[in-house]
Parts: C-alpha cells; structure tokens; sequence
C-alpha cells in the first residue's frame, strides 16, 4: 500500500509535532507526522528535566545557544495558547568551591553573550536566604530569572493536538526502514508500505542520524547519552522554589533538584554513554549516583516519598551541537537535538516551517483559517469547590473519582481518550490526565483505567497495553 | 457561581469498608442517629469484597468466613440498623473545624459540616516506585492487590509466570490464587530473614504449592522492552545490600509486588491530624481520638491490622468513643504516653488515660521466640502475657485492666522480653 503526502515527518517528539503545528497553521498541504511508537512524545520528549533554559550553558555562536534563547522567548505565550503547565520559577547553579566559582563566572559571561537577560551572581547569605534546604556549603551561585519548569509531554499533547486540529494526519506504530530520493521528492519506506512525499523533515531523535546518513554525504554519528531520574511525590512545602542546578561537565548539565510544574520533586539526570538508544532502564549504580549528587545540592533528600525512576535518551551528535535545516534536496532535518532540545524545539520548528515553506518544489497553498487549540477543561484537582460543584452538575462524571492519589475523575479520563491526539494506553492517559502519576502508581486506579480504555477504544480488556507495542497489561480471561 | 450544598451532620464516617461499617454499626447503636458514611467505592465492604479465599472471622464468628461473606454480615447489619452508606462517594478533604468535602455523580459537591468524624480510608500498597528497583518500566508489575482485583473482581488474568517480591499476605494469597488459575508462579522473594505475611498463609499458599521462598533475597533489576521479560534476584546480607555472584534469573511475565502497606492518611495529615513515624497512622489515645478533638481512627487507617477481626474490634470501640464525644461526654483527665519498648513497634494507642481496661496492640520488631510481652510503668509491672513465637507478621494485642492501670502517673512502656534473660 502506497500513501502520499505532501509533507512527511518522521518522529513525534516534541520538535516533530512542534513542526506540525507550525505548518499546519500556515498551510492547507496534506502533512503527515509517521511515529515508530505508540503515542506522541514516547522517546526523550516525555523523558527529560523539563527544564525551559534560560541559554547560559551552550557556547556563544552555536545552533544550541542560538535556538534555546529564541525558544525560551517564544514559551510563555506558547505555553499560556495551549495550556500548557509552566512556571518561569527560576534557576540557580549553585558552586560549591572556588573552582565552581569560576565555572559560574564564566556562565555568567557566556549567558550575557549569548543574551540572557537578568543573570547575576548570588553570594551565599543571600543564596541560602532564597534557598533555605540548599547545602549550607555552596559559596555562590549563578541566578537565572527566566530559566522555567514546564510539563514536556503535555506540551507536546498539546502541540499534536493543535496540528491535528489544523488537519495533520498522525500514524503510529510505523518506523521509516529508509528514504529514498524520487523526481517529485522522497518516498519513505516502512513495513506497512511506501509513503511518497514533496518533502520531508527528520526529526526522529536518536534514530535521526541512521535516516541522515542516507540523505546525506555529511555523515553524522549520535551517542546515547542516558540520564536517569528519581522521582518525589508533593510535599506540602517544596523543598526548593527554583530549580537548583550543579555546575556542569563535559557530559552534561550535572545533577539538578527541581519542583515540577504539578509540584513533584526531581531529581537526576545521569549522563552514560550506552550502546542502545532504546535502553530506558533505570540501573542501581544510576540511582544510586543521583541520590548521592542530589544529596550535595540537598543534604536533607530522602527517598521515602519516592513515587517512580525512570531514564531519558539524548542523542548527542559528536561535534556537540544541533543540526538543524536542510540537508538535501526537499529535505530538512533536526539531527542531535538534546538538552536544550525541549527548550529550543518551538523555534527549531518555526524556522524549519518557514524553510518548507519556501521551498520551490512546494504547492503554495496557504491557510487563511486556522482551527484554535484543543482546549482542556481546568484539571479537577486545580479547581475551586464552586467549580468543582459546577464541573460535576455538567457532567456528573466528574463525580467519579477515579484517581485518587492526583484526584483524577473519570470524564477526565475520558476526556483525555477522546482529545484529537487522544490516549491509547494506559500510559497514554497517565501522562494526559495523571491518572496513576501519584504515589500508588496506579495500584488503585489501573483496572479501572483499563476498564475505560476499552470501552472508549472499543476493544478486548485483554487488548490493552500498557505502552507501546506488546506491553500488553492483562495475558487473558479466566 | 453555584451553589455547594451544606450538610449538617453529627457524625461522618469516612470509608465504607470493615472499620468504617463497624464503627457505623457501634455508633448507632450507642445512639448517634444523624451519620452517613461516604465510600469511595460502587460498594461497600473495602478490600474485603476482593477477598475471596477464607480465614475471616475466626476470632469473631468461630468460623471461616469469606471476605464477601464477612462483608456481607456488616453490611447486612448496617441496612438492618438503617444506616445511610453513600457508595461512589470520594472525598476529597478534610478541614481543622470538621468540615467534609465529598463528591459524587448522584449528589455532586457536597460538604458535610460534621459534629465527630471517624477516619477509616484503610491502607495502599507500596509500589515499586517506593523500592527503588532499576530496570525497565515494562508492563507486568503489579501490586498483588491490584493483580487480586483484576483476577476476583474482573476475571481478567494479569499473567502466566509469576515471582512475587515481598511476602505480605496479599502476596502469598496471590501465590495461590495465580497457581490455581494455571499460572506458574516461580518464587516468593522476601527480602527480610522471616516473612511479614501470617504463619497459616506461609503454609497453605506457598508450602502446599511448592511454591520456594527465597528469604533474605530481594529482586535486583527488572528486564524486558514492552512487556516483563525476566528479573534477577539477589541474596542481601545483614545490612540488606545484595550479594554479587548469587543472582538467579527468572524468566517471568509478571512480578507482583506485596513489600508493605501503608495507612493512607493524605487527608488526616491535611486536615492537621499528628501521625506517628513509626505507624504511619494517627496518633490516639485510648479513645481512638487523634490530636483533633472529636477525630478519631480506626482500622488500617491507624496501623496495619493482620486480621480484619481485630479491624472490627477496634472500630466498634471507636465508634463508640465517637457517640460519647457527641454526648459531650468528652474523655479528661491525666494522660499517660505509652511507648516502645524493646522488640515493639508501634503500640497504639500512644496515650492512654488510666482509669480503665485498655487494649495495646503492636507489632513485634523481629521473630523473637520463647519471650513475654510486658507492660511497665515506673518500674511497676502493670501486664505480663507470654508466647512462644512472636513475628511481625502478626500482630499482638493485650489488654490491660482497669486495674491493673490504677495508679499509674508515669510513661507505660511496652516490651518484649526473652526467658533466661
């Protein structure tokens, strides 16, 4: 079976459906988003610090420093469009000897050249006056005012619904084996058949550079770089109101503490370099470097509130910065996209929108009207009690509770299934609506999940999975 | 903006399981005709209705009952009396003056402005988050009581090869359960030296099974992309780190977890309720009342029971300090605490006013055989009981007599001691 669409892109994440959206607020051509998983933002989009940064860390003149100060302008008004979870609450990089203060110094320099506004240095007093559970031996730290926390899944449900709103197709469970040049452009090539396109945009993450290297002379090599996380449920009082970052290595970014926009606690990353860029296990050696850097930044961390771990994918290209715009013929791509790819995605994706755009092999069609986001009701748990009372006079399934660790009801469940990108899996609601994010980790609520998954979806219980693929939950019936 | 529908009543029960039933049950019948108690769940009973095996109400009844039939009887009690049970009712918090927020389909937002209040949510199991196991996030992890719901309450089978971590005794009777439906189930791994479960579920669902307990093991990396591959287990020594070179692998669909429950006192803490570190439920006294006047706890709320018939128990003495707190007849007088002694954990209640017969109960820090629990205050003896083994497992409780307390001005501290020493 042959398809065909005028724009084709290769991967979901967020730059993928960033760009969808993009287009399809410009265009009225046929766009059509391929993603090997099962769901949007499955691989380094919904596995990352959801940091929005500030853009002191990347290199004055590179692509990242470059992109992450554009993106980081554009989140506020994005964020606020598509309701999105997001709190510009501020970042410190915290030194911890005269050697740090250095480091932090010279983060201070790269972040005024790379146009950061409102950076400073924090000396201690004052630094443990706006920080009281930091390690009373820091000696300074660099402030970031604009640095924020946003919520990098639903952004990226968000984005993919808008795009989907504005009519781009989305298919799921479908990997490009190979691309291949034709006279009016490309034809990709999957298991379920060939997709002939005008143009296409790579964005696959870190299969990028297996799908580069065959459009391209330019040979380009990702490592995986994995970082794994802990997770801490709300407290009633956050341990920290900005995000508190350590000074950074070659590998990275260091160990962060950070509250989440729902008010968990975060900590992590890791940085390993790892052979299999699907790899997304957690191992005891990760954690227990996470605990043990979290614990510099944080003497009092405890992981008796420990809801979940989990680890996130970056795909480092090895000359250490992105890759972004055309690379062949009708063919754009976004190859080594890793921290700040989240931050940067927004402007990776108008810049290559406007590149598409003005390609001569393009049928101009523009888009005059423009369908509005997919707007969600305000989460139940967020709400007043008059709105609560209100939300379940109209629609008395907000009445049931279904979640009851992150106060979750089942027409938001449904809501969250029936949204334009909507869930299909168990994992697919949890991270549109939190059903199963809190501290029982589904425990209460996951039969019932999967009860509504397949009554909404039409299937067997038996049939639902718990991600993508095979992850079946249930083997069969008694 | 709407309305929200105030309600007054002279007492709320929150949950609509064993302890919440029989606390209703023990308050009407002391007289409180004005109480409701809201249930989260379609229906009443709690866990219990997911409970199918038998081994309920030995201590109650003198029989064996099943979990829906010892439901059943309260409930049954519960209609007899009249007393209104709202069921898909979940509430959502609890403030300082006793003021209820619930919500439901059939009756929206409603708050009840509550005379008393008796807290009987019951306990969550610890998840695998909580442990910290690396590996994978792959499907086929459950809680044993998530997995117990799917087979009992859906007929749905969570998987074929089975390795259960932990040994609480919803893990061991879903050894059985998970046998009988035709699943292997490879091994229970416990990661303490004993089992936390019951002696009698030790034997009957994995003895009688063949079912290999693994103690001082503990399951040390989780494999598999898309659905649970396998998992390696680990000997772990005295300080509970694992040992390298005694890893097993088992090949495995599932993992079922039963490594702890916990009181699930998010709305007691909010509402400013003072919890114990080592209970993890409320602080009372021998009333049942916790640290807000006219609150009181009962049932897997205060601590983890063994028994439900001790659940019971305990809930129809809170329910009735409930009734005499709304007759204003308002517990007074000195309070002594009363406190851990060595090989205890956790002595509810934590306080006790002397001037009457008091049940203790708490759970013996380790596997102590041929010991004697004892009761002591400045220096005095109050209550000596003896037993040849005591586990964590199972729970003790022992009461002590009026007076037997007489006198007593000072801190009770309650101990186990070893014979011969």
């Amino acid at each position: 079976m042959q398809t065909y669409t005028d724009i084709l892109i290769i991967g979901a994440g967020v730059v993928g459906c960033a760009a969808a959206r993009a287009l399809s607020l410009r265009t009225k051509a046929d766009i059509l988003v391929v993603e090997r998983a099962g769901d949007v933002a499955e691989g380094a989009s919904k596995a990352n610090s959801g940091i929005v940064h500030a853009g002191f860390d990347a290199h004055p003149g590179s692509e990242k420093a470059r992109l992450n100060v554009l993106g980081a302008r554009m989140y506020p008004a994005l964020c606020a469009e598509l309701q999105v979870p997001f709190r510009a609450c501020g970042a410190l990089v915290v030194a911890f000897d005269e050697a740090d203060r250095a480091t932090v110094e010279n983060l201070l320099a790269q972040g005024q050249a790379n146009g950061v506004p409102g950076l400073r240095i924090v000396e201690r007093e004052e630094l443990l006056r706006m920080e009281p559970n930091l390690n009373p031996a820091a000696v300074c730290a660099l402030e970031a005012p604009t640095s924020a926390i946003v919520s990098p899944y639903e952004l990226v449900f968000a984005l993919a619904d808008h795009a989907a709103l504005n009519g781009t197709e989305f298919r799921f469970d479908t990997e490009v084996l190979g691309l291949t040049q034709t006279e009016s452009g490309w034809l990709a090539h999957t298991a379920e058949g060939d997709i002939a396109c005008r143009c296409v945009l790579n964005c696959a993450g870190i299969d990028s550079a297996r799908l580069h290297n065959q459009v391209s002379a330019d040979k380009r090599h990702l490592t995986a770089r994995r970082g794994q996380y802990d997770v801490l449920d709300h407290p009633e009082t956050p341990p920290f109101s900005r995000t508190i970052f350590q000074c950074p290595t070659k590998m990275g970014k260091g160990v962060l503490v950070t509250p989440t926009v729902h008010g968990n606690v975060l900590l992590g990353p890791t940085a390993e370099d790892i052979p299999d860029g699907l790899d997304v296990a957690t191992t005891a050696e990760g954690l227990a470097d996470v605990f043990a850097k979290a614990k510099l930044t944080w003497p009092g961390v405890s992981l008796r509130t420990a809801v979940t771990n989990f680890s996130g994918i970056r795909a480092h290209e090895d000359r250490g910065d992105f890759l972004v715009g055309r690379t062949a013929p009708h063919c754009w791509e976004a190859v080594g996209v890793e921290s700040p790819g989240l931050t940067s995605a927004p402007a990776i994706a108008e810049e290559l929108a406007a590149a598409i755009l003005a390609d001569e092999a393009f049928p101009a069609k523009p888009r005059e009207e423009t369908a509005a986001p997919y707007r969600r009701a305000k989460p139940f748990n967020e709400m007043t009690a008059e709105e609560q009372a209100e939300a379940v006079r109209k629609d008395p399934l907000n009445g049931q509770l279904i979640c009851r660790c992150e106060v979750v009801t089942e027409a938001e469940i449904r809501a969250a299934i029936r949204r334009p990108v909507g869930a299909r899996t168990v994992d697919g609601v949890k991270r549109r609506c939190r059903a199963g994010m809190g501290r029982c980790q589904g425990g209460f609520c996951a039969p019932r999940v999967v009860d509504i998954l397949a009554e909404e979806l039409g299937l067997p219980k038996t049939a639902i999975t718990k991600g993508s693929g095979e992850s079946r939950m249930l083997v069969g019936e008694i | 903006m709407s309305e929200i529908d105030k309600v007054r009543k002279d007492l709320v029960i929150i949950g609509g399981g064993p302890a919440g039933l029989a606390a209703g049950i023990a308050a009407r019948e002391a007289g409180v005709e004005d109480l409701v108690i809201l249930e989260r769940e379609d229906e009443a009973g709690g866990i219990l209705r997911q409970c199918i095996h038998n081994g309920f109400g030995l201590h109650r009844y003198g029989e064996e009952l099943t979990g829906p039939e010892y439901a059943a009887r309260d409930i049954a009690k519960a209609e007899e009396l009249g007393l209104d049970v709202r069921c898909g009712t979940t509430v959502l918090s609890v403030d300082g003056e006793k003021r209820v927020t619930a919500v439901s389909k059939k009756d929206g937002l409603q708050v009840y402005e509550a005379g008393a209040v008796i807290l009987a949510m019951g306990c969550r199991e610890r998840p695998r988050g909580a442990l910290g196991t690396p590996g994978t996030r792959c499907a086929g992890i459950y809680t044993a009581g998530a997995a117990q719901k799917f087979v009992n309450m859906e007929g749905l089978m969570p998987g074929r090869r089975v390795v259960i971590l932990g040994s609480g005794d919803i893990g061991l009777i879903m050894a059985r359960r998970m046998t009988l439906q035709g699943a292997k189930v490879l091994a229970c791994v416990e990661l303490m030296p004993y089992s936390s479960g019951l002696n009698r579920n030790i034997v009957q669902c994995l003895e009688d099974y063949g079912i290999p307990l693994y103690l001082s093991h503990t399951v040390t990396e989780v494999r598999g992309r898309e659905r649970l591959e396998g998992v390696t287990v680990q000997q772990v020594d005295a300080a509970r780190k694992p040992i390298p070179g005694t890893e097993i692998n088992f090949d495995c669909d599932t993992l079922l977890l039963s490594v702890g429950l916990i009181p699930e006192n998010e709305l007691s803490q909010r509402m400013g309720v003072a919890l114990s570190p080592v209970t993890s439920g409320a602080v009372v006294d021998d009333t049942l009342q916790t640290s807000v006047p006219g609150v009181f706890a009962c049932g897997n709320v205060l601590h983890v029971h063994d028994l439900v018939d001790f659940v019971s128990d305990e809930s129809f003495r809170a329910g009735k300090a409930a009734a005499a707190y709304l007759r204003g007849e308002k517990a007074e007088g000195l309070t002594v605490a009363v406190l851990d002694g060595d090989g205890v954990r956790g002595v509810v209640p934590q306080r006790l006013h002397p001037d009457g017969d008091v049940t203790l109960m708490f759970r013996p820090a380790g596997v102590v055989r041929n010991a004697a629990v004892t009761v002591k205050s400045g220096g005095r003896e109050l209550a000596r009981k003896r037993q040849m083994i005591f586990t964590p497992g199972e729970m003790v409780a022992l009461t002590v007599k009026k007076e037997q307390l007489a006198g007593v001005t000072d801190d009770i501290t309650v101990s186990l001691e070893v014979s011969g020493k």
